[in-house]
């Protein structure tokens, strides 16, 4: 029982994390990683609260979907990172600052 | 007992809070990759904790191995594009941080109370949800004798959700679209693999279509399914890429685009062909549900594992115009493309 | 069926320990190729314990069999990779520690 609501808070801990990650840091890769941090925690919360019932084998619904969303998160990160190496090609670095938009 | 699994689920916790908290700030780029793909294992490790081992074996493929050969790989091309290795960012960050001192602090500070907020509103989402709730669990039960399956997961992801399954194999497809139109396969400087990597790859691949064959099997009755046996056969890809492996100009044409398409088409004809017969989009009849999953299954593996290849390779491949020389398609269809050395 | 019980026991308990032993030679050896050396002897070692372990617990020879064939591609992919990063750190001009 405990370890369910243990692991809970632990998901929202990475998914504020990468939240303050995602704003806070101007490198595009570091971004990118921060992302995937807040969805493993999104993950982590969902796939804990499908083993909140005792006794009883968890919820398989929930596990579906979080291994559809780690497939797609995969997807995301590979064309974000296509991107990234685009931004770098064009404008010379990896990130996005005020004046490389223009 | 009960007390030491405490334990360990604290210190599993806390291990994945500090590794990503390092993952986030460490100054090197190449660390916080490395430290990002020990996150994935012990993400893995936590979903074996919480019952789930469908997802423990995608995590551990996909998400830590997949995403952390696709970033490796994503920072050796920022690195190599001028010259030096671009992998300290703090000279980056720096002409960046000096334009914002001003504000610097207060920002942080008020970010922090908004993102300590946000995180109160969840904690207390959570812990006011209902208990003993149960879910959805009973009624996968109730309906797995005629799903066709008996692994509840692949009988969600195949059956009960294949709106949902379809649709994310089309994203998939969609991502490689997506990377191919931003340019072609970049022209990079080959370094040789050498004997030990080549070795290791002519051992490991045709092994790790076997262990994709076995999983893709055993996904009926047991943890495992076409997610986790693709990206297998994505590592195997990966792996023949590392190891200075290329398709040929006539793979990359339309056996790669056939093999690309061929799980959201098999998906697609199985749902249209029960329309016809007069039942609804993607609803199988329960006699014959489980050869039809299978069927389904082995074409999204194959589509699955060579897009995750492709996506590593970055750019689109050359291929030849089937103008002069059509591909011929009576050839019996092997299940991995075959790859040429590129020179 | 006790005595197997707590072979197995000690098996585990002895994977564990080279395990430990393996990760305090990461964190404290002095360069790459010590760090190196300290985690493919020393683990490969402790999973071999652990896999021993285990397969006496093991209910059928399949499982069994699978645990060995871990064993094995551990053994294989580890040191491959170790070989692997050795020579890049070469090539990276990482000098040796003397």
């Amino acid at each position: 029982m405990n370890n369910i609501y243990l692991y809970t808070i632990v998901g929202m801990g990475l998914f504020t994390l990468g939240l303050y990650a995602v704003i806070v840091h101007a490198h595009l890769l570091r971004k990118i990683l921060a992302i995937n941090v807040m969805g493993s925690g999104v993950f982590l919360v969902l796939v804990a609260l499908a083993a909140r019932n005792q006794g009883t084998a968890p919820d398989p619904v929930p596990h579906a979907m979080v291994i559809t969303g780690i497939v797609v998160a995969v997807s995301a990160t590979a064309l974000a990172l296509a991107l990234m190496l685009r931004v770098r090609a064009k404008t010379g670095q990896a990130e996005l600052s005020e004046e490389s938009l223009e | 007992m009960t007390l030491l699994q405490l334990m360990f689920d604290t210190l599993l916790g806390f291990s994945l809070l500090w590794l990503a908290w390092q993952a986030l700030t460490s100054p090197d780029l190449f660390r916080a990759i490395v430290l990002f793909i020990a996150f994935g294992l012990l993400m893995a490790l936590t979903w074996i904790r919480l019952d789930a081992p469908d997802v423990a074996m995608a995590e551990a493929s996909i998400g830590a191995g997949l995403t952390g050969a696709l970033l490796l790989s994503a920072l050796a091309r920022l690195g190599s594009k001028n010259g030096s290795r671009a992998i300290l960012e703090k000279k980056h960050q720096a002409g960046s941080m000096t334009e914002n001192t001003k504000n610097q602090l207060p920002f942080r500070l008020l970010l922090m109370v908004l993102l300590l907020a946000v995180a109160a509103g969840l904690v207390y989402v959570v812990l006011t949800l209902p208990e003993n709730i149960p879910g959805l669990g009973i009624l996968v039960e109730e309906n797995l004798e005629s799903s066709g399956v008996s692994n509840p997961v692949t009988a969600v992801l195949l059956n009960y959700r294949g709106y949902d399954t379809l649709l994310e194999l089309s994203v998939l497809l969609l991502t490689l679209l997506g990377v191919w139109s931003l340019g072609d396969m970049t022209k990079q400087h080959e370094s040789f693999p050498g004997p030990v990597l080549s070795t290791l790859s002519r051992l490991l691949v045709p092994l790790l279509i076997m262990a994709a064959g076995y999983l893709l099997w055993v996904g009926a009755h047991a943890p495992g399914g076409a997610f986790q046996a693709g990206s297998l056969l994505g590592a195997a890809g990966v792996l023949l890429l590392l190891a200075g492996w290329r398709p040929g100009t006539r793979l990359a044409g339309l056996p790669l685009r056939i093999s690309l398409v061929l799980g959201v088409a098999a998906f697609v004809a199985a749902g249209m062909v029960f329309i016809l017969l007069g039942r609804q989009f993607l609803e199988y009849p329960p006699s014959f549900a489980g050869v039809l999953i299978l069927l389904i299954e082995a074409a999204a593996t194959l589509s699955i594992g060579i897009t995750l290849a492709a996506l590593f390779l970055g750019g689109r491949p050359k291929f030849s115009q089937p103008k002069f020389s059509r591909p011929k398609l009576n050839q019996p269809k092997s299940s991995q493309p075959k790859f040429r050395r590129h020179k | 069926m006790l005595v197997t019980e707590i072979l197995s026991s000690l098996l585990l308990i002895a994977g564990a320990i080279f395990f430990l032993a393996g990760t305090v030679g990461l964190l404290r050896f002095p360069d790459v190729y010590t760090r190196l050396h300290a985690l493919t002897k020393a683990d490969n070692v402790g999973l071999g314990l652990v896999v021993a372990g285990l397969v006496l617990q093991a209910e059928s020879w399949t499982v069994a069999g699978k645990l060995l064939l871990i064993w094995l591609l551990v053994l294989l992919a580890s040191a491959s990779i170790a070989h692997l990063v050795a020579k890049a750190a070469r090539k990276k001009g990482i000098e040796l520690w003397k």
